[in-house]
């Protein structure tokens, strides 16, 4: 268990939760909630914080809660670290969110019917974690009752402790061993000797879950308080493709790898290997250019303006690895938001 | 030799396509399917890439159907559930009485269907995804879509513990769309492909792909391909 995992449990995003103006039938209107919401959680699951403050001033009718920002409904199966992340480019303490009991809109978002939905939305994501990872979803489907509920559980309440217990009779670990393996190396900077080197070990290929969330802006801005705003789910491209790692002697994969390997459409000379193609060739990093103008580099024709996990961007020469076993998500996620920086002729809005 | 190393192509294959083998598959089985079901509307593609860049990389996309119409009468009902899908665009070009019939029969409601089959990347096989509408655009609830199933695919659902059909987010649209889940995909596609020792160059399955999964996968939503569309004979002649 590593200090930055124990961080990643403990992260929390301050909400000031208003209730609709549409929904509220007293006077005056009932204060907002102060919640602490877990990074790793879903904001559905805020219901029992939220309906007991705000109840007794709803209308009549059926409840289903949903959430919205600055007129933008949030989709309640990304996990709430992510939806921070993404949309307040520069954070907002508190991040102020607008609680909707009725009118859900449901020719946007998918429908919720309450923790059921976010457990059932998590499971099959971990069961897709584990697809990537192992080629089957096999320890998954076989979780006995008891672990998915002890599972579920330790995700409701934040308990690193139990969650690794139950996590590990799932076997997702092996590019967890190989990676810390690559990290060790990297470390100590030690050339592996030929004798360790597996047969089938050079045929094996990982795969790592990620979810990227592609923002991409055609105007420069220095502040992230200049950054214009996502006011509808169009504008992102949501990403789920998985990385693909090539054990390569002497060479450790960085975040700005993985992140040029997934979006090949904008960094082209990465793209072969994305199809899958076992004659890898060597690549070549050039020093990329500042200077959006410049005529070099012209088969890249997106710059990467910030990548963010977490809650924080790491330098993009960090090994990928480390990201991976440190800021994955619960489901075996890696969530990525990205934003791109494209040139203006070549951007169309 | 040859067919030795064809051999042991096939028998090395997991059943997964990469994205560009989509692509190509995905063009074969429009082809085909303009040809053997001229009285329904085309697959397209659909590219997806939401700049006009100038890249080197294939464009990535989907194949799209939309406008199928099941017709719901009382006659189908009493029968075995025999789907019968028309084509709605062309309505205005085709002088049948059944489209007056149609219109002046209120009771007899039409669900339009959009399906499109899109590229997984962590499965690295195709996915179907559909949507049902009334005929003023609402949104239909998935009991409702589930009476315009067959009945086997009824009778497997309520059966499976893991739900095969769920509401998910469309990939590219941003929009909740329904979905066939894929994760056994590729090994009954492996089956398929085996059981055929005459379909043993690896071109040949990469590109037939598509038509044969599509032969399994449409009866879940009633969907059904001529069987003049698996025709090796005809796919070698053209």
């Amino acid at each position: 268990m590593s200090e930055a995992q124990k961080h990643v449990w403990e992260g929390a995003i301050p909400l000031q939760i208003h209730l609709h103006e549409s929904e509220v039938t007293t006077l005056p209107p009932p204060p907002p909630a102060l919640v602490l919401a877990p990074r790793l959680g879903y904001l559905p699951l805020l219901i029992s914080l939220l309906k007991p403050q705000f109840s007794s001033t709803l209308p009549p009718g059926v409840d289903t809660i949903w959430f919205e920002y600055k007129g933008l409904p949030l989709k309640w199966y990304i996990p709430t670290g992510v939806l921070f992340d993404l949309l307040c480019v520069e954070p907002e303490r508190p991040w102020n969110l607008t609680v909707h009991f009725r009118g859900y809109p449901s020719n946007i978002l998918l429908p919720c019917e309450g923790e059921d939905s976010v457990k059932w939305s998590f499971i099959n994501s971990l069961k897709e974690a584990a697809y990537i990872i192992n080629g089957n979803s096999k320890n998954v489907m076989n979780m006995s009752q008891t672990d998915q509920v002890e599972l579920w559980g330790s995700v409701l309440n934040g308990n690193l402790e139990t969650y690794r217990r139950v996590a590990s009779k799932l076997k997702l670990g092996t590019f967890e061993d190989e990676y810390m393996e690559n990290v060790s190396s990297v470390l100590i900077k030690s050339p592996q000797s030929p004798g360790d080197t597996d047969v089938t070990g050079q045929v094996k290929t990982g795969r790592i879950p990620v979810r990227l969330y592609l923002w991409t802006v055609n105007e420069e801005f220095d502040d992230f308080e200049d950054a214009p705003q996502i006011d509808n789910w169009d504008k992102v491209s949501y990403i789920n493709r998985p990385v693909e790692i090539y054990k390569e002697d002497g060479k450790y994969f960085s975040l700005n790898d993985a992140v040029k390997r997934i979006l090949p459409e904008f960094f082209p000379e990465n793209s072969f290997v994305t199809e899958g193609d076992a004659n890898i060739n060597q690549i070549e990093e050039g020093e990329s250019s500042s200077d959006p103008g410049s005529s070099c580099n012209t088969l890249e024709i997106a710059e990467i303006k910030f990548v963010r996990v977490q809650g924080i961007e790491p330098i993009l020469d960090i090994p990928f690895s480390w990201v991976v076993n440190n800021l994955m998500n619960p489901e075996y996620f890696l969530h990525m938001c990205v934003c791109l920086k494209v040139s203006k002729s070549n951007a169309v809005q | 030799m040859d067919l030795q190393g064809a051999v042991k192509d096939i028998i090395a294959w997991d059943g997964t396509l990469s994205s560009s083998d989509f692509s190509l598959s995905a063009h074969t089985f429009s082809e085909k399917w303009k040809r053997f079901n001229p009285s329904f509307p085309p697959w397209q593609w659909i590219p997806c890439l939401k700049h006009h860049l100038v890249a080197s990389h294939k464009v990535e996309g989907y194949l799209s159907l939309e406008n199928m119409c099941h017709i719901k009468s009382s006659e189908e009902e009493e029968s075995d559930r025999s789907l019968t899908w028309k084509e709605e665009s062309n309505i205005s070009q085709r002088e049948e009485p059944f489209d007056n019939a149609a219109l002046v029969c209120p009771e007899h409601e039409v669900n339009q269907y959009d399906f499109h089959i899109v590229y997984s990347a962590t499965y690295r096989v195709p996915v179907l995804y559909f949507r049902s509408y009334h005929g003023d655009g609402q949104l239909l609830p998935f009991d409702e879509i589930e009476k315009d199933l067959p009945g086997h695919s009824a009778k497997l659902r309520s059966e499976s513990k893991w739900t095969f059909i769920s509401h998910e987010e469309h990939p590219y649209l941003n929009r909740p769309w329904y979905k066939l889940h894929p994760c056994g995909t590729s090994d009954w596609m492996k089956l398929l492909f085996n059981g055929d020792s005459s379909l043993n160059k690896k071109d040949f399955v990469i590109e037939q792909y598509l038509v044969s999964w599509f032969s399994a996968i449409g009866l879940v939503v009633g969907l059904k391909m001529p069987l003049e569309m698996l025709d090796t004979v005809v796919s070698n002649n053209s």
